[in-house]
């Protein structure tokens, strides 16, 4: 073999080990953040902190349940209308994207992207609580789509438009018209991307804090339904975080940790769900 | 999986326009994209929402102080005197930081993990990676409070003023752990998964027939990466990058928690700075009289036009780096 | 704005009963015609500053337990509240800060707000200097280090106050809060109170333009940073230092003589402080530090709670009187039987004087022109 040959295979297993070498450096910080929530976390979740309300500092009863079904609350409804927006977007953006309108949202989306949380906070107050007259859980998921659409729009329109050309020829030669081809086999081809991206948004806007801070408020009491303030985990466990008691500072870190397991079982039920359609519609 | 077809770049994001003569299956394709039009439009409308809100909110501040407000340097509630120079610095060097950490990493990740990686391995680490993306920004905070501004105090900032890159002027004379450079560094772990996430799936989707192409014809595993795949796949990385940084851009309790909240004009990565989302955070729900609320909301409108600029710019680069390269 | 009437249609579909498996909801307490009734599980909302919060979440607890009233009082901050309440967005707010003169001003166009101050609180230097056992400064020489004129513990200025204790030729670390908050409002203000040049060059306010020192996020940011750093000194709630066990600062109050901050000594503050306005006055100017007293903490201060001087007038839209008249029973049951909760948890006892004040402010408040507390 020659040195050129020795230098290229060479320079292949440095890359090699420089990319190893990066997983390790991206795992290192994940692996000292999840293990200072799990122990930090887990002394705090019992039945109690998973099933009662917030009880004040100096009673050891209390728990983050109203906190928790509040969270898939406001979640679920920004994921109800910012999935269809943000999905939609992305398909349309991929079908039809070249043209100035197509354009201009791609643009529109990637400068939206970078809103800052607060901001998207501020606009939910002044839509929905002010003309409401009150804070609810539906400013909280309002707020949350302004993050969430420009997002999905993006990951959405990238997971499209890697489904190779040949495949929609192939599908367009087949007599299915724009809107099959899109539906029926980019779609479902690219699902694992738009799955992808739709997690990371809804991981996203699930831990954010000051969205919430001004829409949907807080509640010492259960959630009444999406007109009402309601808590959610990543406000009470600011609140609690940044309070003297050392009470209220454990179950924040146990906050913590629910909130990431949720996370988790929505991201795992999701792809096993998609997964398990996906067979079924290959035939598996 | 993936359907196959024979090998073929992949040039455009459009398609010819079908020509269909019978009844249509299904949707037919003008209702389609009349839908589809409709839920994309959602995105200009909330721009258009944000940015009425952010200048309704803005204009007594900028009436007030009109161009300096851009360039001033002072922030002072009691004075009311308020110029957001020291946060636009801010936010321009964290999240510089932040992208120069996170970019090589996350890629270097993601071709790792597409490339080299196998099966449940793969899905297992990728799916470790995502997990970051579900941490809570206040999380972020408080660990990098604990755990990282300590470590950056006590040994990463001497360690990195006495070396050769200390002679930098970025690098001056270190101080607390809570800094430019810490918030960057905390920064860059946040935005690890989204970059990472997204140039993953970039790289999933070229097409097997590309990679044994690129093998086909003797090119070792890296030089197919870098010379077929990165390529191939650029616009999705590209987008990757542009959702990290806009992620850096806008975060905010993290960067409260550790950048040291100093409004000050300075390049010193070592010094504790300030950021325009951090700024806002910090202010908005104290702040009393109309024209601080305004000039927060000036500083929020700067940051929306600075998204607009750097966004810009990047999609000009893209453009640029198309015509010079292969495609 | 725009989308008013397809959000109010989903409105209208609201307000389902409450979930099954609540713990501790007793069912409404009959109508009578003092007590008001709850119905559907929905909350009385408050909003405001943080520094309260616990104190009002133990209330809450004890009284809805009691009564079964839904008190929904959550932090957003003094400024938060202020604006929710002008807008009408709560029942009623909390404050650290007495309403600012040109939002007092607004609020007059609705018949005015009144403050009622429920409880104390205090704000409490603090260093981190190993081997030293008690540091003592006075007004001015702290107000010298947070300008930045007294840069090393071994300044004389320092030293003189505490001889006898070997002070490190170290620059001090300075630690302030970055957010607006109620804590910078009390500690700036006194200052300014015994310091003229703070008082030109920087001022009172809840956010200030500091000369020196590094911002920390919330009371555990600063803490944070005074505990990371030797050589540092910050400033923190009292409820904060006293349970995480940071090292205080000993304080010359207005007397001479040398305080560490304690509940009675906070209390001391508000029994001394002079005629304090009227509820519905302008509370602008009212500032509790450095009083008289021989063991009177001088940085302590008054939180508020605001309310509308005629809530029917300016929330009769959004508020149903019965739930005014809950609010201010809430309010008043707060000022009198809530004491009790306070000390267990940091919070001083207010002085009779101001309870007695409270309660002609509460029996003020009218619903279009009517009192809403009859008895």
């Amino acid at each position: 073999m020659g040195l050129r040959s020795r230098l290229r295979l060479l320079g292949d297993r440095l890359m090699l080990g420089a990319c190893a070498l990066a997983l390790l450096i991206a795992l290192v910080p994940l692996a000292s953040i999840l293990f200072k929530v799990v122990v930090q976390g887990a002394p705090a979740l019992s039945w109690t902190f998973l099933t009662s309300l917030p009880r004040p500092p100096d009673e050891t009863s209390g728990g983050f349940a109203n906190a928790i079904v509040g969270t898939v609350l406001v979640v679920g409804l920004t994921a109800l209308i910012g999935v269809p927006l943000g999905v939609g977007a992305g398909v349309y953006l991929a079908e039809y994207g070249d043209g100035l309108f197509g354009r201009t949202v791609r643009f529109l989306a990637e400068v939206l992207a970078g809103l800052p949380s607060i901001v998207a906070g501020i606009v939910g107050y002044s839509l929905v609580v002010v003309t409401t007259g009150h804070f609810s859980a539906l400013a909280g998921g309002v707020a949350l789509t302004f993050l969430f659409v420009p997002m999905t729009a993006i990951t959405t329109q990238e997971a499209l438009k890697m489904v190779p050309r040949t495949t929609r020829e192939a599908s367009l030669a087949l007599g299915l018209g724009q809107a099959s081809t899109a539906m029926r086999v980019a779609l479902p081809s690219a699902l694992g991307g738009v799955l992808t991206g739709i997690m990371l948004s809804v991981a996203r806007v699930a831990g954010e804090t000051a969205p919430l801070l001004f829409t949907a408020f807080n509640n010492s009491f259960w959630p009444t339904g999406p007109g009402q303030p309601t808590a959610t985990l990543p406000v009470q466990i600011f609140v609690y975080a940044i309070s003297p008691f050392e009470s209220w500072r454990q179950q924040a870190w146990g906050g913590a940790l629910m909130l990431l397991l949720l996370v988790l079982i929505t991201n795992v039920a999701g792809r096993l769900f998609w997964a398990r359609r996906r067979r079924f519609m290959q035939g598996h | 999986m993936e359907r196959r077809a024979a090998a073929e770049g992949l040039s455009s994001a459009t398609l010819p326009e079908a020509r269909r003569p019978a009844a249509p299956r299904g949707l037919s394709d003008r209702s389609f994209r009349t839908i589809l039009g409709v839920l994309a439009a959602a995105l200009p409308l909330m721009e258009a929402v944000v940015l009425v809100e952010l200048l309704q909110g803005s204009l007594p501040a900028l009436r007030t102080f009109g161009w300096h407000f851009l360039v001033g340097r002072t922030w002072d509630p009691v004075a009311e005197v308020f110029g957001a120079l020291p946060f636009i610095i801010g936010t321009l060097l964290t999240s510089a930081v932040a992208l120069v950490l996170a970019v090589p990493i996350a890629i270097g990740t993601a071709i790792l993990l597409v490339e080299y990686a196998t099966g449940w391995v793969r899905e297992g680490l990728g799916f470790l990676v995502e997990l970051l993306a579900a941490i809570p920004s206040i999380v972020y905070g408080l660990w990098g409070m604990v755990v990282v501004a300590p470590l950056m105090r006590a040994h990463v900032d001497p360690f990195i003023e006495a070396s050769p890159l200390g002679w930098l002027p970025i690098f001056g004379r270190p101080l607390l752990g809570l800094s430019l450079l810490t918030a960057g560094v905390v920064l860059a772990i946040m935005i690890l998964p989204i970059v990472a996430s997204v140039a993953r799936e970039a790289l999933l989707m070229v097409p097997s027939e590309q990679r044994e192409a690129g093998l086909a014809l003797g090119l070792t595993r890296w030089e197919t990466t870098r010379r077929v795949l990165l390529p191939y796949a650029r616009a999705g990385v590209f987008s990757a990058i542009i959702l990290g940084l806009g992620r850096a851009m806008g975060e905010t309790m993290a960067v409260t928690m550790l950048v040291g909240n100093t409004p000050a004009v300075t390049l010193d990565l070592f010094q504790p700075g300030y950021s325009m989302s951090a700024v806002i955070a910090n202010e908005f729900s104290e702040a009393t009289t109309t024209l601080h609320v305004s000039s927060l909301f000036g500083v929020g409108l700067l940051l929306f036009l600075l998204s607009l600029v750097v966004n810009s710019m990047a999609r000009m680069l893209l453009r640029g780096l198309s015509h010079a390269g292969t495609r | 704005m725009k989308h008013v009437l397809p959000l109010t249609l989903l409105f209208a579909a609201c307000g389902e009963p409450t979930p099954p498996g609540q713990m501790s909801e007793k069912p409404p307490a009959p109508a009578t015609t003092a007590e008001s009734t709850k119905s559907g599980g929905k909350a009385l909302n408050g909003a405001g500053a943080s520094f309260p919060y616990p104190l009002l979440s133990k209330w809450s607890a004890v009284y809805h337990d009691d009564k079964g009233v839904q008190i929904n009082y959550q932090s957003i901050g003094s400024g938060g509240g202020q604006k929710a309440i002008l807008d009408k967005t709560v029942a009623f707010a909390g404050s650290d800060a007495p309403l600012p003169q040109d939002k007092w001003d607004l609020a007059q166009a609705d018949g005015g707000i009144v403050h009622v101050p429920e409880t104390l609180g205090a704000v409490v230097p603090v260093v981190h200097l190993p081997g030293v056992e008690s540091l003592r400064l006075t007004g001015p020489v702290l107000a010298g280090i947070y300008r930045g004129t007294v840069t090393k513990w071994n300044d004389p200025a320092i030293a003189g106050l505490n001889p006898g204790i070997a002070l490190p030729d170290h620059d001090i670390v300075v630690a302030h809060r970055s957010d607006g908050s109620g804590t910078t409002y009390v500690f700036t203000g006194y200052l300014a109170k015994v310091d003229p040049e703070w008082a030109s060059a920087v001022g009172r306010d809840t956010s200030v333009n500091w000369p020196v020192g590094v911002g920390g996020k919330g009371n555990e940011g600063v803490s944070g940073v005074v505990s990371g750093n030797e050589d540092a000194i910050g400033y923190v709630e009292l409820a904060y230092a006293a349970l995480n066990h940071l090292q205080m600062v000993q304080l010359q109050n207005h007397d001479g003589n040398w305080v560490s901050p304690t509940m009675e000594g906070v209390s001391a503050a508000a029994a001394a402080a002079p005629d304090l306005p009227a509820g519905p006055a302008s509370w602008t100017a009212v500032d509790i530090t450095d009083e008289p007293g021989a063991q009177t903490w001088p940085i302590a201060s008054f939180t508020y709670l605001l309310f509308y001087q005629d809530m029917g007038k300016a929330q009769g839209k959004r508020l149903s009187r019965e739930d005014a008249e809950a609010t201010l029973r809430f309010a008043w049951w707060a000022v009198h039987d809530g004491q009790q909760y306070g000390p267990a948890l940091q919070y001083p006892a207010l002085p009779a004087a101001v309870v007695t004040l409270d309660e002609q402010t509460l029996k003020g408040i009218t619903w279009n022109g009517e009192p809403l507390l009859k008895d």
